[in-house]
């Protein structure tokens, strides 16, 4: 099925209902219908092949995400923060586009050879052609299950951006596997912090219009904005990165009252235990929400649910508190095998790659081919874990494992002691060429704001590090940076931390 | 039948349309209000008076099932009619809700 079928179900269902925007000047279910039939007459007319948005997040977002369905062309949301170079590479593929844009990135659009329009721009347009009649004469959106509704390029942290391609059938496996049709109360509403280009904000999209639940969007996350945006527009639910909560947490003499919010979802990257179990504390009204899953996997494949939270957080039981750092167990729809290096399912406890089968998931990347092996399962390139009762362990990208002597060393497993400490908001551990050791361990740690690190209390963390873990996985040197390097999205720019550890690499 | 995952299937006989979700390898016959649902959406000379009782009617956005053969519909507009999959009425599906992960 087409995902303009989720939509035609939400019109169905409560057309009238506001499920973009504020309560003031949202658009309601039907008019979104509307004004993406009127964005699909647009791509027929200028004969576009795909809808390129390179903006900010906003109510245009979802306007052309469904506009593309119904036209039969997928969306291609592009990370408005990339340099001059890739963003001509990624635009350049895409060379018959309709082009949604921020002001400032118009040049790099021209030097593409395309034209662009800004967000409000796309919205009025639409708008004009929704309202002189155009929508009606759009054409039906093609029943072509097999066909892109979305190419998402990969962040590129570990390699050259992918662009993965998710099908109607992907993403309307995930919607249908996950949500309830029409679950939400009318009076819900979910705050969104995430740029376009990233996997959660398409699932989001698409999550909460099946559920019928009002979205906003947060155009730049500051912590201050969320808590006071949560408060004025009365948010239910809300979605972050790890950085993002942490800095909700860390941030001195912020009001962090949030009445309204029953549900937190967060995901993209390791939450530090030192953050949620502060979070939980602070929050005890707040169903947590841990989601793991990747842009391949149209978004979520497992989760830690809210009595899942509560009950380690509650439980002096190291097993159990240990759950707080598990992403849960599978969605439905979703199997997830641990394999070892030769390719066998390894038992449960023993630590391996992640491997995930499921209709959501994506089988091709654009321009390279297949992107899973046989039986369609896809190597998620993710070290982890799986307990005897089925929760998962993410243990970091197999890509940033470091190999010091014939040992393989999972920085994860560091990286958690070093964010143990009380004094330590952010930490990355890393693999710096050795002479002896091919690689050598060296970790940078960022202090919590208003404590100094000096060379005794690093010291002092190695010894804890020592006490923890062996010898050999203990970093033989750590320094202190008064922050780490991380995108937008909140993953650790590895390649930068090594770099700036080693400036011969 | 033996219809596609994905294809939207419409009843003759009220407003009822589903999409397949699942349907497994056996050819079967689906009708609702007692007519056979026809692929896609009917034309005017497919619309009928229901051939059966009126039961519960089908619900928006509810999943339908069989016990056997496998067999998942999820009802994409609501009607009068029952859905009977080879002569048995066809369930809803209890799913049991996830929290909001996104």
């Amino acid at each position: 099925m087409n995902v303009t079928t989720l939509l035609d179900m939400a019109v169905e269902g409560f057309g009238d209902r506001i499920v973009v925007g504020t309560r003031e000047a949202g658009l309601t279910a039907a008019r979104l219908r509307e004004l993406a039939a009127a964005g699909a007459r647009v791509v027929a007319d200028t004969g576009a092949d795909s809808v390129v948005y390179l903006a900010v997040n906003g109510p245009a977002f979802p306007v052309a995400l469904f506009a593309a369905a119904h036209a039969g062309v997928p969306l291609v949301p592009v990370n408005y923060r990339l340099g001059a170079e890739q963003l001509a590479r990624l635009v350049g593929n895409h060379p018959k586009a309709l082009v949604v844009a921020d002001e400032g990135q118009s040049g790099a659009i021209e030097r593409a050879g395309l034209s662009s329009r800004t967000p409000a721009r796309f919205l009025a347009d639409l708008a004009e052609v929704a309202d002189g009649g155009g929508a009606a004469q759009a054409p039906e959106p093609p029943a072509a299950p097999e066909s892109a509704a979305v190419v998402i390029y990969t962040s590129g942290t570990t390699s050259a951006p992918k662009g993965v391609l998710l099908k109607h059938l992907n993403l309307a496996a995930y919607v249908l596997g996950t949500v309830e049709f029409a679950g939400a109360e009318a009076e819900e509403a979910a705050l969104m912090s995430v740029p376009p280009y990233h996997i959660a904000a398409v699932s989001n999209t698409l999550t909460n219009l099946y559920a019928g639940r009002r979205v906003i969007v947060l155009e730049n996350f500051d912590p201050r904005t969320w808590v006071e945006t949560v408060r004025d527009q009365e948010i239910t639910n809300a979605m972050v990165v790890p950085t993002m909560l942490a800095r909700i947490m860390d941030e001195p003499g912020l009001d962090r009252s949030v009445p309204s919010l029953r549900s937190l979802a967060y995901g993209g990257a390791a939450m530090p235990r030192r953050i949620i179990e502060q979070a939980l504390v602070e929050w005890p009204a707040v169903g947590f929400v841990n989601a793991y899953g990747l842009t391949e996997t149209s978004s979520t494949v497992s989760v830690l649910g809210p009595e899942e939270h509560r009950a380690a957080i509650a439980s002096s039981d190291e097993v159990l508190r240990a759950r707080l750092s598990s992403a849960g167990r599978p969605v439905p729809g979703i199997e997830i095998e641990i394999r070892g290096e030769d390719g066998e399912a390894l038992p449960a406890g023993e630590s391996g790659r992640i491997w995930i089968r499921g209709e959501q998931v994506s089988t091709e990347y654009a321009g390279t081919g297949s992107s899973v092996g046989a039986e369609g399962w896809f190597d998620t390139r993710d070290h982890g874990r799986m307990d005897a009762e089925g929760f998962l362990f993410i243990e970091g990208r197999v890509d940033d494992t470091i190999i010091r002597g014939a040992e393989n060393i999972a920085p994860a497993e560091i990286e958690d002691v070093l964010l143990r400490h009380p004094d330590v908001a952010d930490a990355v551990v890393v693999g710096v060429p050795d002479e002896e050791w091919g690689q050598r361990i060296e970790a940078v740690v960022v202090p919590r704001p208003g404590v100094t690190l000096d060379e005794a209390a690093l010291v002092d963390l190695r010894v804890q590090v020592r006490r923890s873990l062996r010898g050999s996985k203990t970093p033989d040197r750590i320094v202190c940076w008064p922050e780490l390097p991380r995108t937008a999205t909140g993953k650790i720019l590895r390649r930068d931390v090594r770099g700036r550890l080693n400036p011969a690499e | 039948m033996k219809p596609r995952v994905g294809t939207t299937l419409s009843s003759t006989t009220d407003d009822t349309t589903v999409v397949v979700v699942r349907w497994g390898a056996a050819d079967l016959d689906l009708t609702c209000g007692g007519a056979p649902m026809v692929v896609g959406r009917p034309a005017p000379e497919d619309r009928r008076e229901p051939a059966a009782a009126a039961g519960e009617g089908t619900r928006l956005g509810k999943r339908y099932t069989d016990d056997g053969a496998g067999v998942e519909l999820l009802c994409t507009k609501a009607g009068t009619g029952d859905l009977v999959l080879d002569g048995v009425v066809l369930r809803t599906k209890d799913a049991k809700p996830l929290p909001a992960s996104d």
